[in-house]
């Protein structure tokens, strides 16, 4: 049993390189798909101490928008103009999304404790939920990838005596998700803007007190939340279909949360990327050991144990109280 | 910046017959004074008198349902706290509120946000326009670090500062956006003497060095007298005295308002 759980697999790996690699890159690309979940949630709450419940629906809503308007559009002005007219008007509605939802329910809650901004994001979910539904239909829709110009097919890479498949799909959501991390990391450290938002997460009356607006840092961060929710959207659509379902996804970035730090934009791509990498190398290699479906549950039993033992997570704002 | 050509002794902001209900509760009855340009002046009275809500209604936190406030001149309605902030009133709190995460450096930076105004463009990429506005703010604000004497804390993340040094570094907040009126919530509550005489000279040298008008709320009786030019004293919420420290202090309803009378 103990060489079953603690020889055998590094056997494994050792002696089939190929499949090693392959299942690495293929958590890696879960990860990445992760990261850019959690991302959405780290910038919301960064800037308004929200736990933003609503974001998973976002990614769907996005991604329903951008197929939606495709399909509306495309038979009059052809596939290849119809989907970036898409994806620009699809830009549009996230910030009207953002402006509605700061308007009518983030305004009125100025300075009410977090919990009620928290239930609040609940409506807003349920809300997307019907509104989505009775626009685009309940029924699951092919994301546009090829109109999209994202490359498709995959390479073969004859390596390590074996042969490792990579879609070229993923590589291009992980060097799209890359950049974006960067940037917005970049963005928060160092800029005017970026500090503002640093602040009205820190404390609502003092961000104001210096004259911070915060009805517009909020259109702000929600905006850019329901962009990256666009991009998951199109990755998440291009690898299955843009359905209701997807959203549950949005619970998988929770351990990648807790792992990351909820305040860190770093932090939500080194999690999400653990959380990846650790659930296809546990379904691969230790999955038969209990009968599979590792998968589902490792990345909350990893949580569990940084809950415990590092609460702030890998890069998280340590918590500072004075007694 | 100079208030729209207001001279030292000018009336900087008028407080008219102001009230302020929360539901059923009174918390300010029919106030009246001002504060004029340059001056230093404090308002005092028992816990609960009205103090901070005076203050909350000069920026913007509240709004009373009567009276009006004219600042250099207009007369304000309803208006929000960053609008207040911009027209060049600066605040600090009671109870510290900084952004205990960031680093003093950072918090006093915020404080220069609405002298930005680089686009966004720019921002992101931190290159020319942006890249220079960082410098030039940057140097404004190691400035005021040196006057505030906190050189020692500059990177240091606020929340795991002393309170003494936490109110320091909000006092150097509020005068990063170079306010035309400062106003100061128990800048000495909890703090020990030296502490105190620190904080008295810091805002003596803002009055005397910026020109800075200055209200301010303080409990301890010594360092108001010693401080200001004017004070009005409130007690329930309505006003009881207003004038030099010398004439309050020898207000019988003011001594009887501290010192509690026989009914």
């Amino acid at each position: 049993m103990l060489y079953n759980i603690f020889i055998d697999p590094f056997v494994q790996m050792a002696q089939m390189p190929d499949l090693l690699v392959q299942t690495l890159w293929e958590g890696l690309v879960a990860g990445v798909l992760y990261a850019l979940i959690a991302l959405g949630f780290v910038l919301i709450f960064k800037a308004s101490g929200v736990f933003n419940f609503a974001q998973g629906i976002m990614v769907v809503f996005a991604g329903l928008t951008l197929v939606g308007l495709y399909e509306k559009l495309s038979p009059s002005t052809g596939q290849g103009l119809g989907a970036f007219l898409a994806l620009v008007l699809t830009i549009g509605v996230m910030f009207v999304l953002a402006w509605t939802i700061e308007r009518v329910v983030l305004r009125p809650l100025v300075n009410q404790p977090d919990i009620i901004l928290f239930m609040a994001t609940f409506g807003i979910t349920f809300f997307l939920i019907g509104f989505g539904e009775s626009i685009f239909g309940g029924s699951p829709k092919k994301m546009i990838t090829e109109q999209l110009l994202l490359p498709t097919g995959a390479i073969d890479l004859n390596i390590l005596g074996g042969r490792v498949i990579i879609q070229k799909l993923d590589i291009a959501a992980a060097v799209i998700a890359g950049l974006m991390v960067a940037g917005l990391a970049l963005f928060f450290q160092y800029t005017r803007i970026g500090r503002a938002l640093r602040a009205v997460a820190d404390s609502h009356k003092a961000a104001l007190s210096v004259g911070i607006s915060l009805n517009q840092i909020w259109v702000i961060v929600w905006f850019t939340a329901g962009i990256v929710a666009l991009v998951t959207g199109i990755m998440w659509g291009a690898r299955s279909d843009v359905s209701f379902g997807l959203s549950v996804i949005a619970l998988k970035a929770l351990p990648v949360l807790i792992l990351g730090g909820f305040t860190s934009v770093p932090g939500a791509i080194v999690g999400g990327l653990i959380i990846g990498i650790g659930e296809k190398m546990g379904e691969f290699y230790w999955g038969p050991l209990v009968g599979g479906g590792i998968e589902s549950w490792l990345a909350y039993i990893i949580a569990l144990a940084f809950l415990l033992f590092r609460p702030q997570g890998l890069f998280g704002d340590k918590i500072i109280e004075r007694i | 910046m100079s208030g729209a050509g207001l001279g030292k002794g000018d009336e900087l902001l008028k407080v008219e017959n102001v009230s302020l209900r929360f539901g059923g509760v009174k918390a300010i009855t029919d106030v009246s004074f001002d504060i004029r340009k340059g001056e230093i002046r404090a308002i005092i009275g028992p816990n609960g008198a009205g103090k901070t809500s005076m203050l909350n209604c000069i920026n913007g936190f509240y709004h009373p349902q009567e009276g009006a406030i004219t600042y250099k001149g207009i007369k304000r309605g309803r208006m929000r706290p960053y609008v207040a902030a911009s027209q060049g009133i600066a605040r600090t709190f009671q109870n510290v509120a900084l952004f205990k995460g960031m680093t003093t450096l950072d918090n006093i930076m915020v404080g220069r946000t609405l002298k930005m105004s680089s686009p966004f463009f720019w921002q992101l990429w931190r290159h020319g326009p942006a890249m220079r506005e960082e410098v030039e703010h940057r140097r404004f604000v190691e400035e005021i670090i040196d006057f505030l004497e906190i050189e020692h804390i500059r990177k240091v993340p606020v929340g795991k500062l002393p309170y003494g040094l936490q109110k320091r570094v909000e006092l150097g907040r509020a005068l990063a956006m170079q306010p035309e009126l400062l106003l100061l919530d128990e800048p000495m509550a909890g703090m020990n003497l030296e502490e105190k005489e620190d904080m008295c000279r810091f805002i003596l040298d803002v009055s005397s060095q910026y020109g800075t008008t200055i209200a301010l709320i303080e409990h301890d009786i010594g360092v108001v007298m010693d401080l200001s030019d004017r004070v009005v004293v409130l007690e329930y919420g309505r006003k009881i005295a207003d004038g030099t420290p010398d004439v309050v202090k020898a207000d019988q309803k003011v001594i009887d308002a501290y010192l509690g009378v026989g009914h």
